[in-house]
């Protein structure tokens, strides 16, 4: 029998807030521990929770990136359970009445090449409600301690309806999930330093049938790879043990990625009786058309719509409308170039490749925001390339030099003598030259090899240390060699 | 006047001294001091008293008014705190072992208005653990003794707060009141108490016991005092996402402003069906009659769902406690089990060594009403009868000005006798809970004796934000009846002030 | 529903994370069947259409500006932990799960 993979995600995503989400303590990865508590972190006697109201217009805007329905009024609940990292011994969550319903995430899988665009869909969001993070615990063998400088953390739940079917969709999902929410300042997203966690409850069933199977939940995924390979791992082990005639057990599963295997946590032993219930110290929050309005504002065009508008409108191949839109700092540095002028073909060729090329090999530190090249500079860069006034290789040296000392690319082109030389008398005699220099070459080239002929276009451009303009030479050799 | 027996005076009265130099801070909380080293073995009010820091606070004040410089009428007045508000330095154990060995690094709003105001906050007074309960016997550092009758309860939860008032141990205290907490008490021990609105007065650093019932308030040797509490110790607070937002008002003020309304008063027929104790009904009717000769028109009322409110609340309580009390755990605070094997056996075994046998009662009622299977015919079916019940109330609103009625169906019980029948003790509090449920202000002043010298209770509860007009309700029958400066026996020790 | 059965005390005792003694486990059972029996009146309500009440005075949008406090003196608030160690609140070992 053949199977099929039914996946769903509950992805948990830190906010970028200045506090936390109940109390003005700042939070944040790094601190030394227990530095950022107060009462109501530490949940001392008597202390109360305060709604953070960024944290909730930041979980709004994201569902309204994600196209879901924003509840007029959700509530705010207690979930209870115990654990050390929890210090009130309940989660203040939301249950029946969460800040978002439904919503979709656009995914792209895999094409049939880097340079090929691949099939796009949309995941079924179930839901998205605002919560608090725990605090942290580190194992010993003789004991376990506790930092509390993460409880509190407001923390985001996107749960996805059973709509992934295979580890592929599942590391898709993140991605431009991952990549929404870095656009719009929601969350740096860093896996690494737990800014967003992912778990996994996959299940496997025959191909054609509707109903779930054995459900298992998958935890610790800290890595979007860890996403994929975890994902994939599980669903081949299921298959496997249904091959060999097993059943499969609900239970919780880790993933180990040192092993690059899933082990067992629990199997579904206690059910869990989280006794929810209207958090009494604290009130609902109503969301009104005014203050969605105010929202809606600030939120930036997705990066699927992005990169539609950038292949419709500037005619960009996929492979560089891919690349600008990955990164939001990349794609908005272009289009302001464009706005400056200059052609948008030329303009995403120089960021894609020589800009970002030149900026990881350079200084620490030093990226798109403050490096000396800025978007009208580029623009006047690829200004003179239109003009003819430089050639493409040219600009690449200009370039360089733009990003050393940040001066206008005018003036470095005037200042090093850099101009294009069309004349030509003087091109024609280089051109002669070149020829009586290459007698091989031009041979092979007039006997039909036409790549031979380069070997005399190099000549000139080195003689004229690139900046003869290769169009003027072509047309010369092409007409002194057939003379 | 005498400076004997400064202690036993009126705030209201204490301030003009004080304002006139006749007195000074240092010697009334001195005095005040003194009455607890002599009575307070009897009647273990105080679970703990800073002397020094009562003093030095004194001294302080002293200085503030020397300079010409006082913070307001309460400067330099005495006020005792139940052991469930935060006190930067001080204990804070809820009459817990649980928190036995706490000491609160930071301070409630309340505290620190009243700090504000120039109050000389002192001592730790007993209560029922973690406030659940109606006798101050369910105390882990033993009970407090009605300052009347030392074989009798002092009521509760803020038994110790009601005690040191009535035994003039302090000029005011401060308490707190879920289901009848003050007025209870206060009506056991013949003294004033008053519980305000839901969210007048701040519940940061009040430790929770039902949050959604919790409010501070004060006792008080008369009316007035109890307006001059509330003027210092209430007001928005952005700390409390309950707390009630930007009202301004002064109740002393306001209280005098509403001294000669015709009120239409309103009686809860239900507050008088069986159960009630034949003197405190005689007592009550009295009461009811005076407010008929002086002018008020007096009506029977029905609160139809009265009947359901102890039922709702000890669903509605006990629930919130469970939740409330999970994090008295042993970990960052509190009673930690030297048993644990492990991380999780902590729980256990600190809670169940920590916690006393009415606080578990509570949290295993709560953890049921809310546990899987149970919530809708427990939990969601007793809030949707809490809104009948404060239903019923905005229905008496729309005919009368206020409710009056006994705070208690009796006088102070004997020690002993409600502690092995929860079910007895939760009734004790029958007529004081639905003013809870429905966020109302609500207060309780002495209106009589029993024939065997108990204290008798009179309940006012009046519309929401209404305190003022409350004040004004009970001041009236208070100067008719006043404070005549005799404080309670207190075991033999103390008589009245000359 | 029959009180005296529907109360599962080892569960409730699980939930609450709170040992009881078998003597107070005896005692507790029978009481708290009474006190629910007593509840139970609530029964005879007819809350058909009523909204449940959570607060004794609703309000909405209780929300606070997201400003940070500067952190000083934290060392406080970890004084009342029975057992510390760098910093950090001990705890005896927990086994993951």
């Amino acid at each position: 029998m053949k199977y099929e993979a039914v996946i769903g995600l509950e992805v948990h995503v830190q906010l970028k807030t200045n506090s936390k989400m109940f109390t003005s303590v700042p939070h944040g990865f790094g601190n030394e521990p227990n530095r950022l508590i107060d009462p109501v972190v530490m949940a001392l006697p008597g202390s109360l929770p305060v709604i953070n109201r960024e944290a909730v217009a930041k979980s709004i805007q994201v569902g309204m990136l994600l196209g879901c329905d924003i509840a007029e009024v959700c509530k705010w609940d207690r979930k209870n359970y115990f654990y050390p990292d929890s210090p009130k011994n309940y989660q203040i969550s939301q249950y029946d009445q969460p800040l978002c319903l439904n919503g979709l995430v656009e995914i792209e899988l895999a094409g049939p090449s880097r340079s090929e665009e691949g099939p796009h869909r949309k995941v079924k969001l179930t839901r998205i409600h605002l919560e608090e993070d725990v605090g942290k615990l580190t194992h010993f063998e003789q004991d376990s301690l506790v930092d509390y400088n993460r409880a509190g953390t407001p923390l985001i739940e996107i749960v996805t309806e059973p709509d992934i079917y295979s580890a592929d969709e599942a590391f898709a999902f993140l991605t431009a999930l991952r990549r929404i929410l870095v656009y719009a300042g929601i969350s740096d997203c860093d896996m690494e330093k737990g800014q967003l966690r992912c778990d996994a409850n996959i299940s496997i069933r025959p191909v054609g049938t509707t109903t779930l199977g054995t459900k298992v939940e998958l935890k610790n995924l800290n890595s979007i790879s860890g996403v994929r390979n975890g994902v994939a791992y599980e669903i081949a082990r299921q298959n496997q043990v249904l091959a060999e005639g097993g059943s499969l057990v609900q239970e919780t599963r880790r993933w180990d990625a040192d092993r690059n295997m899933t082990t067992s946590m629990r199997t579904k032993e206690e059910a869990h009786d989280y006794r929810y219930f209207p958090d009494p110290d604290l009130m609902p929050v109503s969301v009104s058309e005014e203050w969605k309005a105010e929202l809606a504002k600030d939120l930036p065009e997705v990066p699927f719509d992005r990169q539609r508008r950038y292949q419709q409108e500037f005619d960009l191949p996929y492979s560089s409308a891919s690349v600008l839109i990955s990164d939001r700092m990349l794609a908005d540095f272009f289009e302001s170039a464009v706005e400056f002028g200059g052609s948008p073909a030329l303009l995403a060729n120089f960021v894609v490749n020589d800009l970002t090329r030149e900026l990881s090999s350079g200084d620490e530190g030093v990226d798109l925001s403050n490096c000396k090249v800025q978007p009208q500079g580029l623009s006047e860069l690829v200004k003179l390339v239109e003009e003819n006034v430089i050639s493409n290789q040219i600009a690449r040296e200009v370039l360089g030099e733009m990003l050393k000392s940040g001066g206008n690319p005018r003036d470095i082109v005037k200042e090093k003598g850099l101009e294009q030389s069309s004349d030509e008398g003087e091109l024609e005699a280089l051109c002669r030259e070149a020829i009586a220099a290459n007698e091989k070459a031009v041979n092979q080239y007039r006997e039909g090899n036409a790549k031979a002929i380069n070997a005399v276009k190099g000549f000139v451009m080195k003689a004229t240390k690139g900046k003869a303009n290769p169009k003027v030479v072509n047309d010369l050799i092409e007409r002194l060699v057939n003379e | 006047m005498s400076h004997h027996n400064l202690n036993t005076l009126t705030a209201v009265e204490l301030g003009e001294l004080l304002a006139a130099g006749e007195i000074s801070s240092v010697a009334l909380t001195q005095a005040c001091l003194d009455r607890i080293e002599s009575v307070d073995p009897g009647v273990k009010a105080f679970l703990s008293v800073d002397r020094e820091d009562a003093l030095s606070q004194a001294r302080a004040s002293d200085e503030r008014r020397a300079a010409g410089q006082p913070l307001g009428p309460l400067d330099g007045i005495p006020i005792a705190l139940k052991d469930i508000v935060a006190v930067t330095g001080q204990p804070l154990t809820c009459a817990s072992k649980m928190l036995e060995n706490f000491v609160s690094p930071y301070d409630a709003t309340a505290v620190h208005k009243l700090k504000e105001a120039g109050a000389v906050l002192f001592g730790r007074l007993n209560m029922d653990e973690f406030a659940m309960g109606s006798s101050t016997e369910n105390s882990a550092f033993g009970r407090t003794s009605n300052p009347w009758d030392l074989d009798r309860v002092p009521g509760g939860s803020s038994g110790g707060s009601a005690a040191s008032v009535a035994a003039a141990e302090t000029v005011l205290s401060l308490g707190s009141d879920t289901g009848g907490s003050i007025r209870q008490p206060a009506a056991f021990c013949g003294t004033v108490g008053l519980k305000p609105t839901y969210g007048r007065i701040s519940r940061y650093g009040l430790v929770a016991f039902a949050s959604s019932l919790d409010q501070i308030g004060p006792f008080t040797r008369c009316v007035e005092d109890a307006a001059m509490f509330l003027d210092a110790a209430c007001g928005h607070d952005p700390k409390d996402s309950t707390s009630l937002p930007g009202l301004e008002t002064n109740f002393l003020e306001g209280m005098k402003n509403h001294r000669d309304r015709p009120w239409k008063i309103g009686v809860p027929k239900e507050f008088f069906a069986e159960g009630l104790d034949p003197e405190v009904r005689a007592s009550v009717e009295s009461a009811i009659q005076f407010y008929k000769e002086s002018g008020c028109t007096v009506e029977e009322v029905s609160l139809p769902h009265s009947s359901y409110a102890v039922p709702v609340y000890y669903i509605l309580a006990t629930a919130e406690a469970s939740s409330n009390l999970a994090r008295y755990d042993g970990i960052r605070y509190g009673h930690r089990s030297s048993e644990a094997t492990d991380g999780i056996d902590l729980y256990y075994k600190s809670r169940g060594e920590g916690f006393g046998e009415e606080v578990k009662r509570r949290i295993m009622l709560g953890t049921y009403v809310l546990s899987s299977g149970y919530y809708d015919a427990y939990y969601l079916k007793a809030q949707k009868v809490r809104s009948l019940i404060r239903k019923d109330f905005d229905d008496a609103f729309s005919k009368v000005d206020c409710l009056i009625g006994p705070a208690t169906p009796t006088v102070a019980f004997r020690a002993g006798e409600k502690t092995d029948d929860p079910l007895s003790m939760y009734l004790s509090d029958v007529y004081t809970i639905s003013a809870n449920l429905a966020g109302l202000p609500a207060m309780s002043l002495p209106c009589g004796m029993s024939s065997d010298g108990c204290p008798i209770g009179l309940q006012v509860i009046s519309p929401v934000l209404q305190e003022a007009e409350m004040l004004a309700v009970a001041k009236r029958f208070e100067e008719a009846h006043p404070y005549s400066g005799i404080v309670a026996p207190s075991n033999g020790k103390a008589g009245s002030a000359s | 529903m029959n009180p005296e059965q529907s109360i599962d005390l080892d569960r409730l005792c699980v939930l609450a994370r709170l040992s009881l003694t078998p003597e107070e486990k005896e005692k507790l059972g029978p009481q708290l069947a009474r006190i629910i029996g007593y509840v139970e009146q609530l029964n005879e309500v007819d809350v058909d259409g009523i909204e449940p009440m959570a607060h004794a005075i609703p309000m909405e949008n209780v929300l606070r500006k997201d400003e940070a406090t500067p952190l000083v003196d934290r060392e406080k608030y970890l004084k009342n932990a029975p057992a510390s160690r760098a910093s950090q609140v001990v705890v005896p070992p927990v086994i993951e799960g």
